[in-house]
């Protein structure tokens, strides 16, 4: 049971997500630098959070382009499961692994706060321990968060059942609140809020717990007793 | 082979909102007592120095640049070509 952290020039989420993994979690779990390729025999990718090449141009759009995600391409049409938090969702959207585009924020301000997200669908890699309906009090920390869908894209989200998590409250104008969608075989997930910044008592003034389902989640799907 | 200066200008198709245009116009133009001014929209200048053999085959040249490496998000971007020589 491996999971890889891919870390670009200008992740900054990748050690708490290391942390959390290898030191909540137990998962064996290693970095892998944007330029190298990733091994069969990883069960599971993580694209951490950050500003990878400082945002320039459009919010992971140049990361897209890095050799390691025609491996995170392979993996995921090999059904691994993938997830990426704010810029890794960035960077997902951006190599077309994930549909739709997150734009500025309305407030066209960088936005650190907590918000409560609302799962949609709990039949993914990352939330098959969650309740659909449930709450998730989780912080978000970005610039260009706001996912939008035209109509067309998002009857096909609705239909295929892709809202992963919305938020309760409107936040910064995304299309129907949408936090986080996955593709249409489920195993790729993006979301914009960080669950590495929640799933831990000391770090969660409100409730920890179900952001840490998010990872129990990847432990059940990794067939890992916990 | 001439050089060419190639600008492309990406902004956001009609329909989606451009914040930053509309706090220029609502907070900065319209505040300054020009009425006359109905919209602004912002976007973004890239502008390619390319060599190559005529006008048309350095923008398509870099009509293709931009579309294979989605310098623009085609679902909510639109983009405008145009060389000249340098």
């Amino acid at each position: 049971m491996k999971v890889a952290v891919v870390v670009f020039p200008g992740s900054n989420c990748d050690r708490d997500m290391f942390h959390v993994l290898t030191d909540v979690f137990n998962f064996e779990t290693q970095y892998f630098w944007h330029q190298d390729k990733l091994p069969n025999n990883i069960d599971a990718v993580i694209l951490p959070g950050g500003f990878s090449y400082g945002d320039r141009l459009r919010a992971g759009v140049i990361a897209a382009n890095s050799p390691i995600i025609s491996s995170v391409k392979k993996l995921a049409n090999s059904g691994t499961p993938i997830l990426g938090v704010c810029n890794g969702f960035q960077i997902l959207v951006e190599s077309e692994l994930l549909p739709g585009v997150l734009l500025k924020n309305t407030s066209l301000n960088f936005m650190c706060e907590w918000t409560n997200l609302i799962v949609n669908n709990n039949n993914t890699p990352f939330t098959n321990k969650l309740k659909v309906g449930q709450k998730i009090p989780i912080p978000i920390a970005n610039g260009e968060g706001r996912y939008f869908a035209d109509k067309k894209l998002l009857s096909e989200l609705k239909n295929n059942n892709q809202i992963v998590f919305s938020y309760q409250n409107r936040v910064n104008g995304s299309t129907e609140q949408i936090a986080g969608i996955c593709n249409k075989d489920g195993n790729v997930v993006g979301m914009m809020p960080h669950p590495e910044r929640a799933a831990e008592a000391i770090i969660n003034p409100v409730d920890y717990k179900p952001s840490s389902l998010i990872f129990e989640s990847l432990l059940k799907t990794l067939g890992v007793k916990n | 082979m001439p050089e060419f200066n190639v600008t492309a200008i990406i902004e956001n198709k009609p329909g989606i909102s451009d914040p930053e245009g509309e706090t220029i116009l609502n907070d900065l133009v319209l505040k300054s007592k020009n009425s006359s001014v109905k919209k602004i929209r912002s976007g973004k200048i890239l502008r390619f120095t390319i060599v190559g053999s005529d006008i048309k085959s350095v923008e398509k040249k870099v009509e293709k640049i931009c579309d294979e490496l989605r310098i623009f998000n085609p679902l909510v971007s639109k983009i405008t070509i145009s060389a000249n020589k340098c």
